[in-house]
């Protein structure tokens, strides 16, 4: 398998990006792709490894070096139908995910690793281009009815499984639009809404039914539910952190998801009911060095922002992986996103005080200080401010991009569900199953706010609990046990 | 002694010593008898003793019936001689008993018309008895039987005689008495006389007073002593038989055994008529592999065959791929192995009916004989010469016995017959080839008339599932076969659970381990000897035995019996009177379950019987046409099945099982199935399979005919492998031999399904395998198709997949250890630790079933501290080349910073390791390995060692040899290896110098006088057997036993070797221990364990098992960083261990620390567990068996079945558990002591010095000890040339010369033993024939087999022919040779060697390296006798002719050689006789080094 030496020949390239003068000015995925034979290299770059640590840190177990090697010799069509033995939707991991299984490669240890996820996309979309991804569906139906409450990767392939399985899936979606965060949650520039609207073709033609402006809990009761055998809960942990700072309720202090959203709705054409927001002009502060952050700092830019400032709690992470996340696990590591390329200040050990609004009550600027952590072996890690670091920030937009504390409680009350200390829905990361036996649940609203990939991965292997819960039996693969274990 | 715990009597194994010496002139003389005696005892170093120190393990002595000594000796009157026969008959000495034998005894003569003369006690000196032999001494008499005035012929007679004693002996083992094994009569003959017993040689004629008695004369005497690998030996098997007596082991035996049972159903003759059914069993139950020889000999000469025919047949030697044997011959071989398959193995085997005396060498040549005619007349043949002084004025010839051949004695003529002339006469005497010619039908010979197979309805992935197909399996293992023609290659050790803790559903064929030869026979090398092996069968029904007739013959050929789908369709639609085949198919009702299945069994048994009942010979077995409602019973279980019942039933010998299966893809399944009893298979899937393949185009270039071609000889070449690995040459012998350990199967399934083969610890039955047919039967049928998913599993088996077979060594474990080691975490070390070791709820070895029991908790502080512990510990084998220098020095600075022992592996090292580094550090590995190789071993490798490991065999590959590619062998690893850069290295299967056990005992003797103060360590690899094997390594004075577990690891194997050899070091451990203790061995050894050793609780396992040393070498090394790349062989390690890429090699990060800190970590879990368990050392926990007992809570439904409690059983006894005392080596007699003293101005102070010694066969390994003592002083360098020069005067002793270094000339005036210059190290050897002697030097032998094996530097002059194995792996030694025999140069790495007369067979096979010239006058030699494979004859240029003819001179010089002189003489006709030999990649590399060179000396 493989080309036997390809890693010592070929060096590691992946994609590029077009200038960001040029990307700034509209919302476009900026990507530019690799030339297929450029492509075919980088798969025989794969080493083939006895102990392929990739596919242990790939949440959905995805068949890494099968599928490179099958890019390396070229045969397309079966590198996609092993990626897609694993994956419902490589389109969206491989444009977002941040691959574990890059870190955990075996050639990076001694060279930069494999472009695992650039091979993932080049494989599905060559997959589109050729018209080989199509509708199959099921030979047979169960007869069985299952609602999967949320459309966002969790339960778009928990939807997915459940159909192939032969069961009869309806889908509800409170939002106007399918997707959940892929949609309306991850600005255009990343992920292009036509990516999403092809699969949702290819999931209804296959049969599952799609339901949206529903809102279970509150605009569709409950009790409806009952006339499905089974009900998977997707919804996502979308109750945003708040920041509990003097002047919070102050004009101009938003929160991420808001800003965001209104952006993909404005893409998309759809008017947007509420207040508009825009960062054009404006002295725009960022806090929360994440994704989410770094995903306004770029809407922000093209907005047309006059600056835009980022603050991050924690310390500034070291450039290369440090001797307490060896490999192959998860490096903890600085992370600089093609937002950040387009322009920002970054700032770390930053705690916002005060925000401080003009005289219309329109924010103005905010206060922060700087902090350290005092870390005492045995003890969760203090925060200490540091005295004198008082700063004033002048600004006229604050966006809040400090992750989710949980999933919303309608469902968790109306439907008598467990929690946990987490507020998340109480099911194991192995069964899926609620304390309501035929509720089920799969996602961040399981786990807590996560990956894409994990999202996917909990989705299917939901499903092969769902449809052994129906019938007594599955054949719905599951990705097995081997999942890379922690630091 | 019984079957208990993990000990099988039937796996006892032995060797021996064994000659015959007789008057041709007919003269009979009691002296005879004490020269033979003598030869026993010169070769008393080829047996052994039991603990007690005085029983042997068997010796005896043929002669003629001494008419005139009875006469004298009797009471009663004696007819003429040959008109009475004298029977020696072992009685019980309890008096009931024993009256009750005689009497059966007495009754059967009667019955058979004839008359007892009388009785005679034997007198017998008891004081000489040990006590184990006087436990069990039986009662012992003469009979004579007369012929009662019938008018009988010798031959009539003889039956009769036959009958009266087979149907005695059947009526006292039915009786049930207690003494009834006691019975047993050596020898009853109207010729000869048999005394033996379980005696040391010394004392048969003590012992038997009856010898020394001056009256008793003979003609010829027949001696024998027996090397047993145990010491439970009885008096009945010492040797010699009624017949013969055996050197050596028959491998096939079981095959043999089931074969001449199922004969029994055919057997008539008028010369027993009805009585013939009473003689049966002729193979009595429990007798050993030579005695059961005997029997069928016997047999054989009822059937109107001679002696030299009878063994003709059973012992062929290669006559299939043999261009230059006359047809003649090999029609009559060919005939025979119609009836007869070979008895196969290594046997040297004298014969003797009082008429012929001779002696038979099986095919390879694998024992050692060598034979004297004297001008006084008598012929002296035995193992070794020099056994009996003879001047050398009066020898006529020093001869020996060559491969395959015989060597006759008419005694009655009073000549000896050779082997030319006997053959020629027996072949001529029917018209074998016209017979053949008639009725041998070869299957290529028959049309091919279309497809008649029904067509199959499901689709071919629905059926792969059935059968457990994987796209890996597809990819890695089909795929490269069907290409290239050959198995794909692996590395690293297998990690994955046995088949019965497997989850995954399995095949039957993973339940069954291949035995492989270790020690006490070897494996063969059926590649580079190709031409004693042979993979053809013949199918069709057996006949009659006694019958000498064309309708022997009437049978199908097939020359590779892995046939194509044309082929099994021309078996089902042939039309033709001699062969009917007939289709049973062996798919079963899905829906009925285990009843299904068994009720399809006996079903399929029904229809065979009837078939055959009705005329069928050709029994065809099809799983073809599963459906939803029809699944396949495993394939070898229908095989076996039918088989062992239609045996059962008597119809065993009329049909051959042909085999239709879409089952068999590995060369392992193949090999199992022809093991128990498939004569043709048919993989029909894998022709559809690679179709498909093409069609799919992942297989390109070929067509589906040639892939599958490609394929079928991939698979054969890799059946041969297998069969090789036992030391089986053919298939016609392997075909039902069963050689087989069942692990993981109860006995209630095994008994009825596959009976005899061992199986030792139960297991799962008939209802878990059908369970588990049943589950990959279901997932063929899902009732809705899954989109998204992929056709098959993806496997997982060679590389870790999530999904796939789970592997020890996984994402968490390296990670974690690798956590633990770098940053000293002891807390990710347990996270490591607990991943491997709870393993109760995932099961993968034996040892996770056990939990500690017993507990008696101590203080931990009370426990011995960590750094006394890791004394015990060491790292595995692993070359230098194998791995790269950072990584292989790291080991060795880590071992020898904490006082454990790193192993060099084989692949030698470098000198300039062997002093400590400047910062204290020592990189010089403790353990120094000796390989099959013996790559880099020299006398000052050898000397720089602490303990020297002889390699028998590796876990990963037991019985197959190695290689290292021509472009990994760089410069510096060249160096280290004693080799030439770029030129490919190849380790062969067996040691050329380990036949069998006592040749193991002269190895541990040579390498204990190279290094006396280095223990000896033999490393083993576990197996059934292996126990018996440690015993006579003990008694063969090993120091250190080392017993690997199946799944070390390698640097390079075919994939599926990885894994279907050898047992889990659990096994292997307890049943050395227990083996060990009960024949009180114990005591003198110490016993080793490794073998994929992880943690604290692993060695603590060990150690309770028997162990008290440690070998880890998977675990350290990937805590240098190693991340299971399993890509070893293709050297592309990315860390930089596995690999000698200079960029790559930049990557390894290991540091000494981590390794230690692993040792650390290991040895602080394993004093936890001491301290709960109450051992405060180790010393005290050793064997302590009772601490562990079977782990209630297993939650594995296949391993409920097993029953463990055999590994845990302790021996009932007293004797110490652990190693108490070392090993008497007997060195003290070693000749060269004397040199040392008296060459101590030589030795010391560089002074030139003459000497001279008288020398003997028992003078052994002269030269290595003053070897050893030179390289201490001056490293490698030795002395100047000539410095000390020691002449020998008589027959050296083996070894000769062994290990000598620079500054040593040695001459010996006479001959020499076996392995002469083994390992030379630069010194000068002389053989020269002595002076007084009046025989032509180049017509007879002079040195012995395997001389100059590993041979690194030096000379050797040679008067004389050598016998076989010339020069293996000769890598740099100068040798000139007036003939040698077969293999000459086999393996040759580097070197010159001139041969001045005639060459053997297979010159050159595997040779690399060196250059040889030959010289040709009767153009034999380029027309057929060298292996052309790897060299081709290059033209000599004029630097080559000075050379040679410099050689030429010297050898004149210091042999005064008349052929040298000849040659010399006249120099211009007799250079153009000359060839070279030339390997074409030496040839290669050595362009290539010029060529560097030159780029060197440019640049400078």
């Amino acid at each position: 398998m493989g080309k036997v030496t390809g890693f010592k020949e070929f060096e590691r390239k992946d994609e590029t990006y077009i200038s960001v003068k040029e990307r700034i000015l509209h919302y476009k995925e900026f990507t530019v792709p690799l030339k297929t034979d450029e492509v075919e290299k980088q798969g025989s770059r794969c080493m083939d490894c006895g102990i392929p640590f990739c596919q242990s840190a790939c949440p959905l177990g995805n068949l890494i070096p099968d599928f490179n090697d099958m890019v390396h010799e070229k045969k397309w069509k079966n590198a996609l139908e092993i990626l897609h033995s694993t994956n419902n939707f490589p389109e969206f991991t491989g444009r977002l995910c941040p691959a574990p299984c890059e870190q955990a490669c075996v050639l990076g240890i001694v060279n930069p690793p494999i472009t695992i996820e650039n091979l993932e996309k080049n494989i599905v979309e060559k997959g589109f281009e050729n018209g080989w991804i199509v509708a199959h569906p099921p030979t047979a139906r169960t007869g069985k009815k299952v609602a999967v409450v949320g459309s966002g990767p969790a339960g778009l392939a928990a939807a997915q499984q459940l159909n192939r399985a032969g069961h009869l899936v309806t889908v509800f979606e409170r939002d106007d639009a399918l997707g959940g965060l892929l949609r309306y949650g991850i600005p255009n520039f990343k992920l292009e809404k036509e990516i999403i609207d092809r699969r949702i073709a290819i999931l209804e033609e296959e049969g599952i039914e799609f339901k949206t402006n529903i809102h279970v809990g509150v605009n569709y009761p409950v009790e409806k539910l009952d006339e499905f055998h089974a009900v998977v809960l997707c919804g996502g942990a979308t109750l945003s952190r708040e920041l509990p700072a003097k002047g919070a309720e102050i004009k101009g202090i938003v929160q991420a998801m808001t800003f965001l959203k209104q952006q993909n709705k404005r893409n998309a054409g759809i008017d947007i009911e509420t207040e508009e927001i825009f960062a054009t002009d404006k002295n725009v502060i960022v806090i929360g060095g994440g994704d989410t952050g770094s995903d306004c700092i770029g809407t922000s830019n093209r907005h047309g922002a006059k600056s835009v400032t980022n603050f991050e709690i924690m310390p500034k992470p070291p450039v290369n992986r440090c001797e307490t996340t060896p490999w192959p696990f998860w490096p903890l590591k600085l992370k600089t996103s093609t937002s950040h390329e387009e322009g920002c200040d970054r700032n770390w050990l930053i705690s916002t005080k005060e925000f401080i609004a003009d005289e219309k009550g329109n924010l103005k600027a905010l206060k922060t200080v700087q902090i350290e952590w005092v870390i005492k072996p045995g003890e969760r890690p203090v925060l200490r401010e540091i005295e004198g670091t008082e700063k004033i920030w002048p600004c006229e937009l604050v966006l809040l991009a400090m992750g989710f504390t949980g999933p919303e409680t309608t469902l968790s009350e109306q439907l008598g569900l467990k929690t946990d200390f987490r507020s998340n829905y109480q099911a194991s990361e192995t069964e899926f199953q609620t304390n309501v036996p035929h509720i089920f649940t799969a996602g961040d609203m399981r786990r807590g706010q996560s990956l894409i990939v994990w999202a996917i991965s909990e989705g299917r292997e939901a499903a092969k609990k769902v449809d052994e819960y129906l019938m007594g039996y599955s054949n719905l693969p599951t990705k097995g046990k081997g999942d890379l274990i922690g630091v | 002694m019984e079957k208990q715990g993990l000990y099988l009597p039937e796996f006892e194994r032995d060797n021996c010593g064994a000659g015959f010496i007789c008057n041709l002139k007919g003269e009979k003389s009691n002296k005879i008898i004490h020269d033979a005696l003598e030869i026993l005892i010169k070769l008393e170093h080829r047996g052994a003793v039991s603990s007690d120190g005085k029983t042997g393990d068997g010796a005896g002595i043929l002669i003629d019936i001494p008419h005139e000594f009875f006469v004298k000796n009797t009471t009663f009157d004696l007819p003429k001689p040959k008109e009475y026969a004298v029977g020696m008959v072992f009685l019980s000495q309890n008096e009931n008993q024993l009256n009750f034998f005689k009497n059966c005894l007495e009754t059967e003569i009667k019955n058979q018309g004839l008359a007892v003369l009388g009785w005679r006690k034997v007198p017998v000196n008891k004081t000489h008895l040990g006590t184990i032999a006087a436990k069990n001494e039986p009662a012992i008499e003469q009979i004579f039987i007369g012929k009662n005035r019938l008018p009988l012929t010798e031959n009539q007679f003889n039956a009769k005689l036959f009958a009266a004693r087979k149907i005695a002996e059947h009526a006292v083992e039915n009786s049930k008495l207690s003494d009834r094994k006691k019975f047993y009569l050596p020898s009853l003959s109207t010729t000869t006389l048999i005394y033996k017993g379980l005696l040391i040689p010394e004392d048969i004629r003590n012992y038997y007073t009856d010898l020394s008695n001056p009256d008793l004369v003979t003609r010829l005497a027949l001696v024998h002593q027996r090397f047993s690998t145990n010491t439970f030996p009885s008096w009945d098997l010492a040797q010699p038989f009624r017949y013969m007596c055996h050197n050596g082991e028959i491998n096939t035996l079981r095959g043999n055994i089931n074969r001449m049972k199922a004969r029994e159903e055919l057997m008539k003759s008028p010369i027993f008529g009805d009585d013939i059914k009473k003689l049966f069993p002729i193979i009595l139950d429990g007798k050993s592999d030579s005695a059961c020889m005997d029997m069928v000999v016997e047999l054989l000469l009822m059937t109107d065959r001679t002696l030299p025919e009878v063994m003709m047949m059973m012992v062929p030697e290669a006559w299939e791929k043999d261009p230059a044997m006359i047809d003649e011959k090999k029609a009559f071989y060919e005939y025979n192995s119609c009836i007869m398959e070979p008895w196969d193995g290594p046997a040297s085997i004298p014969f003797t009916d009082g008429n012929y005396i001779g002696a038979l060498l099986d095919r390879n040549g694998l024992r050692p004989s060598r034979y004297t005619v004297t001008k006084d007349g008598n012929v002296v043949m035995s193992s070794e010469t020099g056994v009996l002084d003879i001047k050398p004025e009066n020898v006529v010839h020093h001869g020996r016995l060559e491969p395959g051949k015989m060597f006759l004695v008419d005694m009655n003529a009073g000549r000896i017959i050779n082997d030319e002339e006997i053959k020629q006469k027996i072949v001529s005497e029917k018209p074998y080839r016209k017979w053949l010619n008639k009725n041998l039908l070869p299957l290529a010979d028959i049309p091919y008339t279309g497809n008649d197979s029904p067509k199959e309805e499901i689709d071919l992935v629905a059926r792969q599932k059935i059968f457990g197909y994987t796209i890996e399996e597809i990819n890695t293992i089909i795929t490269p076969m069907a290409t290239g023609g050959k198995e794909a290659i692996g590395s690293m050790g297998n990690d994955t659970p046995l088949a019965v803790l497997s989850d995954e559903p399995q095949l039957l064929f993973n339940y069954f381990k291949q035995l492989f030869a270790q020690v006490t026979n070897p494996p063969l090398d059926g590649i580079r000897e190709e031409i004693v092996t042979d993979f053809s069968l013949a199918i069709g029904g057996d006949r009659n035995i006694f019958d000498i007739s064309d309708q022997q013959c009437k049978k199908l050929k097939i020359q590779n019996p892995v046939i194509s789908n044309a082929d099994i369709d021309k078996l089902k639609s042939f039309k033709h009177p001699d062969f009917k085949s007939v289709s049973i198919s062996t798919l079963y009702d899905i829906t009925k379950g285990l009843n299904g299945i068994e009720a399809a069994l006996k079903d399929m048994v029904k229809q065979a019987y009837k078939a055959v009942s009705e005329g069928c010979n050709i029994v065809i077995l099809s799983d073809r046409n599963v459906n939803e409602h029809y699944a396949p019973i495993p394939i070898l279980l229908s095989c076996s099945y039918i088989g062992s019942q239609l045996s059962k039933m008597g119809q065993r010998s009329s049909f051959g099982i042909v085999i239709e299966s879409a089952e068999p893809r590995e060369p392992h399944h193949f090999a199992t199935l022809f093991g128990y009893g498939a004569s043709a298979i048919n993989p029909y899937m894998i022709n559809e399979i690679i179709r498909q393949q093409i069609e799919d185009e992942e297989i390109i270039g070929i067509s589906a005919e040639k892939g599958i071609q490609n394929f079928n000889k991939a698979i054969a070449q890799g059946v041969l492998k297998i069969m090789n690995k036992i030391g089986i040459s053919t298939l016609h012998s392997y075909r039902a031999s069963q050689i087989f350990e069942i692990l993981g199967l109860s006995s209630a399934f095994t008994e009825e399904y596959f009976p005899n083969t061992p199986s030792r610890i139960e297991g799962i039955g008939l209802y878990d395998i059908e369970k588990e047919i049943f589950l990959r039967h279901r997932s063929a049928f899902p009732p809705i198709k899954i989109e998204g998913t992929l056709p098959l599993n993806i496997g997982g088996d060679y590389r870790w997949r999530r999904n796939g077979e789970r592997h020890m060594f996984n994402p968490t474990t390296v990670s974690k250890l690798q956590q633990a080691v770098r940053t000293n975490s002891y807390e990710s070390y347990e996270v490591y630790a607990a991943d491997i070791n709870e393993q109760s709820k995932k099961l993968m070895t034996l040892r996770g079933m056990f939990e500690f029991n017993n507990l008696d908790p101590i203080p931990l502080e009370e426990v011995e501290p960590w750094t006394e512990i890791v004394k015990r510990f060491k790292t595995g084998a692993m070359s230098y080349g194998s791995i790269s220098q950072e990584a292989h020095e790291n080991l060795a600075i880590a071992m020898n910073r904490i006082g454990g022992k790193s192993n060099s592996g084989e692949g030698g090292e470098n000198k300039n390791r062997f002093r400590k580094d400047l910062n204290g550090d020592s990189r010089n590995s403790a353990i120094k390995q000796v390989a099959s190789g013996r790559f880099g071993v020299s006398t000052n490798y050898l000397t720089n060692a602490k303990e020297i490991q002889i390699k028998m065999a590796q876990g990963a590959k037991p019985g197959e040899g190695g290689q290292l590619p021509a472009d990994k062998v760089l410069p510096w690893i060249a160096e280290c290896r004693s080799s030439t850069p770029y030129v490919g290295l190849i380790s062969p299967p067996p040691h050329h110098d380990i036949y069998s056990i006592e040749d193991l005992a002269q190895l541990i003797f040579d390498l204990k006088n190279a290094n006396r103060e280095a223990r000896i360590n033999v490393k083993l690899v576990s197996k059934v057997g292996v126990g018996t094997i440690a015993a006579g390594v003990a008694k063969a004075k090993a120091d250190v036993i080392l017993i690997s577990g199946y799944d070390g690891g390698t640097g390079a194997s075919p994939l599926t070797s990885l894994r279907h050899a050898g047992l889990p070091w659990e096994l292997g451990i307890a049943e050395a221990q227990q083996t060990l203790v009960l024949n009180n061995l114990r005591n003198r050894v110490v016993l080793e364990c490794d073998g994929q050793l992880k943690t604290g609780r692993d060695v603590a396992i060990a150690c309770l098992l028997g162990a008290e040393e440690f070998g880890f070498a998977t675990a350290p090394l990937v805590a240098s960083g190693c991340i299971m790349m399993r890509k070893c062989h293709l050297n592309t390690c990315p860390v930089g261990i596995a690999t000698q890429d200079p960029e790559l090699r930049k990557n390894f990060k290991g540091t000494p620390e981590h390794v230690i800190n692993f040792m650390y970590f290991v040895a602080k879990e394993l004093r936890k567990i001491m301290a709960s368990l109450g051992f405060r050392t180790i010393n005290e926990m050793v064997g302590q068996s009772q601490k562990i007992n079977v782990n209630k809570a297993i939650e594995h439904a296949k391993a409920k079945g097993l029953d463990l409690s055999p590994i845990l059983y302790q021996p009932k006894t007293h004797k110490p558990l652990h190693n108490t005392e070392s090993q008497n080596h007997e060195l003290e007699n070693v000749l060269d002591f004397d040199i040392l003293r008296m060459g101590h101005p030589a030795i010391y102070r560089k002074e030139k010095m003459f000497l001279e010694f008288p020398i003997k066969n028992t003078d052994r390994t002269v030269g290595a000890i003053v070897s050893n003592e030179l390289s201490k002083i001056y490293g490698d360098n030795g002395l100047p040339e000539d410095t000390l020069n020691l002449k020998f005067k008589g027959s050296a002793g083996q070894s000769f010369g062994a290990f000598a270094t620079k500054g040593l000339t040695m001459q010996v005036d006479g001959n020499t033993n076996d392995y002469l210059g083994k390992s030379l190290s630069g010194a000068k050897l002389i053989i020269k024939k002595p002076d007084e002697a009046t025989f032509a030097s180049d017509e007879n032998i002079i040195v012995g087999n395997v001389s100059l094996y590993g041979a690194t530097n030096g000379e050797a002059y040679i008067n004389g022919i050598a016998g076989e194995r010339f020069c293996v792996r000769n890598s740099g030694a100068i040798a000139v040779v007036e003939g040698v025999g077969d293999h000459g140069c086999e393996y040759m790495t580097g070197g010159k060697v001139v041969v001045l007369g005639k060459t053997g067979r297979n010159f050159a096979a595997g040779m690399s390296g060196g250059i040889a010239y030959v010289y040709d006058e009767k153009q034999k030699f380029r027309n057929g006798l060298c292996n052309m494979e790897m060299v081709a004859f290059d033209p000599i240029f004029e630097a080559d002719e000075k050379e040679l003819k410099q050689l030429i001179k010297n050898h004149f010089k210091y042999t005064n050689s008349d052929l040298a002189y000849r040659i010399l003489d006249d120099w211009e006709n007799s250079f153009s006789n000359f060839v070279k030999v030339m390997p074409t990649e030496y040839k290669k590399a050595l362009m290539r080094l010029e060529m560097e060179n030159n780029i060197k000396t440019a640049t400078v």
